[in-house]
Formats: structure tokens, sequence, C-alpha cells
């Protein structure tokens, strides 16, 4: 048996209410393996914000979730439109959410900043019209 | 004191061994073994979710027998104020309080009085402790052991104030030494209380070392005998007047009522466990912003919900209402000791959820986990006498079940064996 324990989940981009979900198992699974609350936290806060942009952004993608017992590893994969200009992506404020997600509360250009104030380790792979892949990665 | 009491037990004849109970369960504590509902203490958080949803009435909630009083030779009743929320057409709470004076107590101290303190320290502790919002309140106990268990980024939020119940025991127990010059130990403090959690947080108290009450009564159990004596007050010309609280203490009753005493608007109050625990997963992912002050209810409708009452939760919900309506907003002129009133202990983190103490251990346990899953049907049915295929696959890495107890497992096993002797 590997030591890496792998979860993966597949995010829905038509349904707003079930984002979370994934974040949410993730972090009951993260308590009893006896994660310290505060990496945690760091994970399910990460996460979520993880989650949401891929409904908002990207029709949704695939979340892998690998746990050893010195980081918790989350690769976010998404078919979606792509990052134009990460650096402007990563300022906080700043979003291209049409209309109607700000009006749902989302959108606030918090999702990307928000992922790398709690992750440890944080990485962007994007292509114009293929997709997105974050990694980020939080020690335990 | 033992660290994971809980006051629902079991009636074993009444109990048919069904699965109502493990599956409403919220902290997935009930398994059926052999036939019969166990609670796995450490998991139960004393919702009173299984009693209500047990058909055989085979689940039981713990509560001190009234002839227990008699071994005081002072005895003081403290009523809750759901307990004002059980009578038709009251409109005057002196006559419930004069009436419990009939039914053997020596003296009354509404709850609903110390209530009004603990709003009122509440109201400073909100102002004082800005770096901690939302503070979440800790009147619920049922709440307070959820979070315990549940909820370790939550534990700094808790309001650090005793609840109602504990302050009025104190303060009563003054009152009486003062009053009679009896010892401590001649005086009984009896809760009358809506909910069996009660117990439990007097036997074993979160956030304090000891709880000054003797005693915890049923509304239920004591209630036939009230109505009978609320009839008799009610035809006296002079009623002694026993009230101490006014509508914010009257108010703690039901759901939405603590936050309303506080006089901010920028609260959530939630009830009934489902929605406690929607709100707490919220909060700790830091999806709910912008709030001082949460207040949680494990029972749906707040403590008039409590499995001990006798009314209809929105009924007497309602009653509340129309009662409190030509109250003062506040009755309470008690000299208090604010330093007593704050906890003297800390909430620690209990993961009693997690495998074991080892990381590296849990996750080859958890992989065990995954492993099993795949072998069962993923139908939840519950005929294991666990609550879901993964809380089976669970207890058996713990060593507290077998792959066989899943009959879909042991059909298998049967039909390849079968198959096996025809062939």
């Amino acid at each position: 048996m590997s030591d890496a324990l792998k979860f993966t989940y597949e995010i829905s981009g038509d349904d707003f209410t079930r984002a979370g979900e994934a974040s949410g198992d993730a972090k009951r699974k993260l308590k009893q393996l006896g994660i310290s609350p505060e990496a945690v936290r760091k994970v399910a806060i990460a996460m979520y914000e993880g989650e949401i942009n891929m409904v908002i952004h990207a029709d949704g993608g695939k979340i892998d979730v690998i746990i050893t017992p010195e980081a918790i590893t989350m690769i976010l994969a998404d078919k979606g439109p792509g990052i134009k200009d990460i650096e402007k992506a990563m300022q906080a404020g700043y979003s291209t959410a049409p209309d109607n997600i700000r009006a749902l509360g989302f959108g606030a250009g918090m999702g990307l900043p928000n992922m790398k104030k709690y992750s440890d380790e944080m990485d962007i792979q994007t292509e114009i019209g293929v997709g997105t892949t974050v990694t980020m990665k939080v020690f335990i | 004191m033992e660290k994971f009491l809980n006051s629902v037990h079991l009636s074993e004849d009444l109990c048919k061994g069904c699965i109502n109970c493990i599956k409403r369960c919220p902290t997935e504590a009930i398994r059926v073994h052999n036939g019969k509902a166990v609670i796995k203490k450490e998991f139960c958080i004393d919702c009173g979710e299984c009693i209500r949803i047990c058909v055989n009435h085979a689940k039981k909630a713990t509560y001190d027998p009234v002839d227990m009083i008699h071994n005081y030779k002072y005895k003081v009743a403290l009523p809750a104020p759901s307990l004002y929320a059980q009578a038709n057409n009251l409109d005057d709470v002196n006559i419930v309080l004069n009436a419990l004076k009939l039914c053997g107590f020596d003296d009354v101290f509404e709850v609903s009085g110390a209530a009004e303190i603990v709003s009122s320290l509440t109201r400073k502790y909100i102002d004082e402790n800005q770096d901690k919002w939302p503070i979440i309140s800790t009147a619920c106990p049922t709440v307070t052991r959820l979070i315990r268990v549940k909820f370790p980024n939550l534990l700094e939020h808790l309001l650090p104030v005793k609840p109602p119940m504990e302050i009025a025991a104190a303060l009563a127990r003054k009152r009486a030494i003062e009053k009679t010059g009896l010892k401590s130990e001649d005086i009984g403090i009896f809760f009358i209380s809506p909910c069996p959690a009660k117990v439990t947080s007097v036997r074993s108290p979160l956030g304090y070392k000891k709880s000054d009450v003797d005693g915890v009564l049923a509304i239920k159990h004591i209630y036939p005998e009230l109505i009978n004596k609320m009839s008799v007050v009610a035809e006296k010309d002079e009623l002694e007047d026993l009230i101490i609280s006014g509508k914010i203490g009257i108010s703690w009753g039901s759901s939405d009522g603590e936050s309303s005493g506080l006089l901010i608007d920028s609260y959530l109050a939630a009830d009934g466990i489902e929605n406690v625990i929607k709100v707490l997963e919220e909060l700790e992912d830091q999806k709910i912003s912008g709030l001082k002050f949460i207040e949680l209810n494990a029972c749906p409708g707040g403590c008039v919900g409590g499995v001990l009452t006798v009314e209809n939760p929105y009924v007497a919900k309602s009653k509340l209402k129309k009662l409190r309506r030509y109250m003062p907003v506040t009755a309470n002129h008690m000299e208090i000791n604010e330093a007593d009133m704050y906890f003297d202990s800390e909430i620690e983190y209990e993961p009693v959820y997690t495998f074991g103490s080892n990381v590296v251990d849990n996750i080859s346990k958890m992989m065990h986990v995954e492993e099993l899953c795949k072998k069962f049907p993923g139908l939840d049915c519950g005929s294991c006498g666990a609550p879901s295929c993964k809380a089976l696959a669970e207890d058996i890495v713990r060593g507290q079940a077998k792959e066989k107890d899943c009959i879909h497992v042991l059909r298998q096993f049967i039909n390849r064996f079968s198959d096996e002797i025809n062939s």
C-alpha cells in the first residue's frame, strides 16, 4: 500500500448550490485523519474558493486531493476559458464574473487571492481556450 | 467526572432494532447491535432526535425524579421560560410561579431573570471582543457539545458566559442561604427543564467546573400537578409577586429570543440540529461574514421544542409572544459579582471521530475504509446496524464490526458458497 491517500471530486458546472460539497467532504476527511485544525481550515477555505471559481468560470471540472503525512495537495483542473491575465486575476477585488453571478454574492474578486493566502504553495497553469490547472499545497 | 456523559438511554424491551434512530442521528452515534440500538456515548450530543423519531418509544430521556426534592430541607424551583409557554391562556407568570410553590418548593427563582444578566454580559462581551466576532451562544448545551467534537476552529468564538440556568442556580442558592441560614448542602436547587441535555450539563459541565444545580426535573413530568395547582392559585385574590424578569428574559424560551435581547441587528439565529450544523459548517469555511452574534438552538423552535415539553413548539412560541406583550423590557435588578458569571475552564477540542493519534496510521486506515466502501453497495440501507456504508467501513477499521455484517456482502458469500456446493 502506498502512503498517499487520494480523493477525486467531479465538480458540476451547472449547480451553484452544490459548490462546497467537495471541500466540505475533504474537510470532514481531514478532521477524521487527525490533521491539525489550522491546516484543515486552510484547506477548506482554499479549496472552496477554487471550487466556486470552477463553477463560475469554467463550467466545473475535477479536483484531486492527495494526502500524505507531510502535506495536502489539491489539484483543480478545468477545461474552461483559461485566465487571460494571471497578474490581474491575483489582485484582490479584480473579477471577470458576469453580473448575474455577482448578484448571487459571488465574484468579489477574492477567489485567487484567498487561494494564495490560505495555501502554502500555489501554482497556476493556464492556456486560453484550453483550461486551467491550479495546484495548491498545505503542509501538515 | 466522566468526559463523555449523555442523557438519552434505551428501554431495551421496547427497542425493535429498526433503523429509524440510526438514520436520524446527526452525529452517527447509534448502531444496532444484536437487534438493539446502542449509543456511542462519545459521539452523542444529547440533541434528542432519536427520542423524537422512535416510534416504539424505546429511546428515553434521562432526568431526575420529582421525589428527589425531599432529600433537601429547603427546595428552590428554577423554571425555564419555556415552562410558561405550555399552559393555555396564561396572562400572569405569577400564577405559574405560585403554583410551583404549592408543588412542594419553598422558593422559586426565574431562570429568565438570570437570562437577562447573561444578555447584558453578552452585550458587553460582544463590544469588547471584536476580534472574536461572531460570538457563538453557549446557552444550548447540545450546540456546545457539537462544536467540541466537530468544529475545533470555532471554539474561540464561544461565549464564555455561564448559561442562565447556572447563574440562576448560584443566585438562588445565595438567596436561600441568606434567607434561611441553612448550610448549602441542605438547599436543593431544581431546574424545571425542557430538555435532557441540561441533565448532562449539570453532571458534566463544559466551561465551568461544577454546577450549582442539584436536580433536573422534566417539564412534562411536573406539568400535570402544576396545572392542577395553577387552577387553585388562579382562584386566589392576591398572589405573591415572584417575577424577576421581563420581555428580554422570557424571550429566551424560543429561537431568536436570546439574540433579540442583545439589541443589535447583525446576528443570525438558527434552530433545529440540521440547520445548526449547516450554519457551523459555513461559519467554519468563512462563508458567513459580517455578523456579531450567532444564536443556535438544537431543538426546532428553540427551547420550547425540547423533548421534555408537552406543547407543540410553534404553538408554544406564539403563546410566549402573547404572554410577554405587556411585560416591562427587563425586570432584573439583581446585584451580581460579574466575575462569577464567566467560564472558569477551557472547552477543549475532543477529536472523537479521528481514528487514532497518529496521522500516518490514520491515512492507511482511511485507505482501508475507501477499499471497503467499494465492496459495499452504497445503498446506506442500515441493515448492518450502521447508518451508512461508510459508517460500517469505519466501524470495521476501528475493529467494531465485520464485513459480513453487510447483508449484501453476506448474500454474495452465500451465493458463491451454494454455487460451489452445487457444481
